[in-house]
């Protein structure tokens, strides 16, 4: 591949690769109807449907960093809105102690991040991935201590 | 008569209490000494290195390993002994999960280096010494282990049969594994030689348990006045009971202490730190980020208290670049 490569092509950049853990009854539409609007947004992030945000182990967070995610996006439904009832209130503490948690780590705030996204709102479905995807690639790769 | 079947015990980066748990069998020890022939254990016989590498292969019965692999020599010796041995079993939580000596991968080699030979207040290190793998002097070389940026858990390192959790196991848990590798009557390999179900289950509190346990605050233990006879978790001391492996038999429950978790995490789950944040949040009683917060303040070390014995079996390792030591 790197033969075929024009000499002329500047190095390729770094594109940040993000999972989302989008919530059936509210982000995922959202996704899905700026899909169908054609909202154009940066196509680094990976969606993974859950039927909750309350459904998202914080094992799945981790696993998303372990396999090489720069960033992982929680989405849920608004507070008050949560179809299970409480759901959403589980991730959000999960969310707050898995935060802490990262940060002593050494993990930098940005790269975790919960939003509450409604199925009506696709606008802030695109702009939350277009910010999230531009704070990610400031950052640069998550690179793990593999140790020797 | 038939030869007895040889064991070795071996530590590396571990406290000696596993070594204390051996002894702790009491006069049970006796019946170990009678049935078994101890070959190799640095820290009561005097056999040497050299005497466990004229053993052949696969000769040793059983090694029970405990301590993290942490230095060049460690790596060096559980090689050896897995080469020896029939049976390796992992012995107590250090070597099991990474133990509290894998708390040290909240850094790496360099920052520990710089905290401890050159930024610490106790250091009085004139010329700025590091350790040196090699030195030489008049009267010919000196040689000290590597060491490692990361500490492992035994199977990180080399391949491990069957694990004895605990810091440290207990002298009933450690006596069933030796009857049982002396019947022949082991488990499948990599299981662990404890409970399958978490330690509520056993626990003589489980009964006092509201039927839907909901907290208000996180208390620190040190600042608590303890009810021996009352559901840790209802007083709001924050028990790793409900995401720690049982067969303890809920010993620093009934000494009025909260689980810290040093069984590790059942079968099913692969991270006990996640699990701890996942299941301390469901039965957080508040809504509100603000509470939320407030109530996560009296958690200071989020991974000291949920990884204390399993941070280098973690999903995830630090990122890399130099964390300060401060």
């Amino acid at each position: 591949m790197m033969a075929m490569a024009k000499p002329d092509v500047p190095k390729q950049e770094f594109e940040p690769r993000i999972v989302a853990f989008v919530c059936n009854w509210c982000t995922y539409i959202a996704a899905d109807a700026a899909g169908v609007a054609r909202a154009r947004y940066a196509p680094n992030v990976r969606l993974i449907r859950t039927m909750c945000s309350g459904r998202v182990d914080p094992q799945f967070v981790l696993t998303a960093f372990e396999k090489g995610a720069d960033g992982v996006l929680l989405c849920g439904c608004h507070p008050r809105d949560c179809h299970y009832s409480a759901g959403n209130y589980k991730a959000l503490r999960r969310y707050t102690l898995l935060k802490k948690l990262l940060s002593q780590m050494g993990f930098e705030d940005d790269r975790l991040r919960l939003e509450w996204i409604s199925a009506s709102e696709a606008e802030k479905f695109r702009k939350v991935v277009e910010d999230m995807t531009e704070r990610v690639r400031k950052l640069g790769p998550l690179e793990l201590n593999g140790g020797d | 008569m038939a030869q007895k079947p040889k064991v070795a015990f071996y530590w590396c980066a571990s406290c000696g209490g596993c070594e204390e748990a051996v002894v702790d069998l009491a006069e049970g020890i006796l019946d170990v000494v009678a049935a078994v022939d101890i070959v190799f254990w640095p820290v009561a016989l005097d056999f040497k290195v050299p005497d466990v590498e004229a053993l052949p292969d696969g000769s040793i019965a059983a090694s029970f390993i405990n301590g993290a692999v942490r230095l060049s020599e460690q790596e060096d010796m559980v090689r050896l002994l897995r080469r020896k041995s029939k049976y390796v079993i992992a012995f107590g939580s250090c070597s099991h999960l990474g133990g509290i000596p894998g708390l040290a991968n909240l850094w790496d080699r360099r920052s520990i280096f710089e905290w401890y030979y050159h930024k610490a207040p106790s250091v009085a290190n004139g010329g700025a010494q590091e350790p040196q793998e090699r030195v030489e002097v008049p009267e010919g070389t000196l040689e000290l282990p590597a060491f490692w940026d990361v500490v492992k858990a035994l199977d990180e390192v080399i391949d491990v049969d069957y694990y004895l959790p605990g810091c440290p196991p207990t002298p009933k848990l450690i006596g069933n594994a030796v009857n049982a590798l002396l019947k022949g009557e082991l488990p499948p390999k990599g299981a662990v030689l404890a409970g399958t179900r978490a330690l509520c289950h056993e626990c003589p509190l489980n009964e006092t348990k509201p039927e839907k346990l909901l907290i208000k605050e996180v208390k620190r233990v040190h600042l608590t006045k303890v009810d021996p006879e009352k559901c840790l978790l209802s007083q709001g001391v924050l028990c790793l009971g409900p995401v720690t492996r049982g067969g303890c038999e809920a010993l620093c429950v009934k000494g009025a202490m909260p689980c810290t978790g040093c069984f590790g995490p059942t079968d099913e789950v692969r991270d006990q730190g996640a699990k701890g944040i996942s299941y301390l949040s469901s039965i957080l009683d508040f809504d509100e980020e603000a509470d939320i917060r407030r109530v996560m303040e009296n958690i200071p070390d989020p991974v000291g208290t949920f990884y204390r014995y399993a941070l280098p079996r973690a999903i995830l390792t630090k990122p890399k670049g130099v964390k300060s030591h401060a």
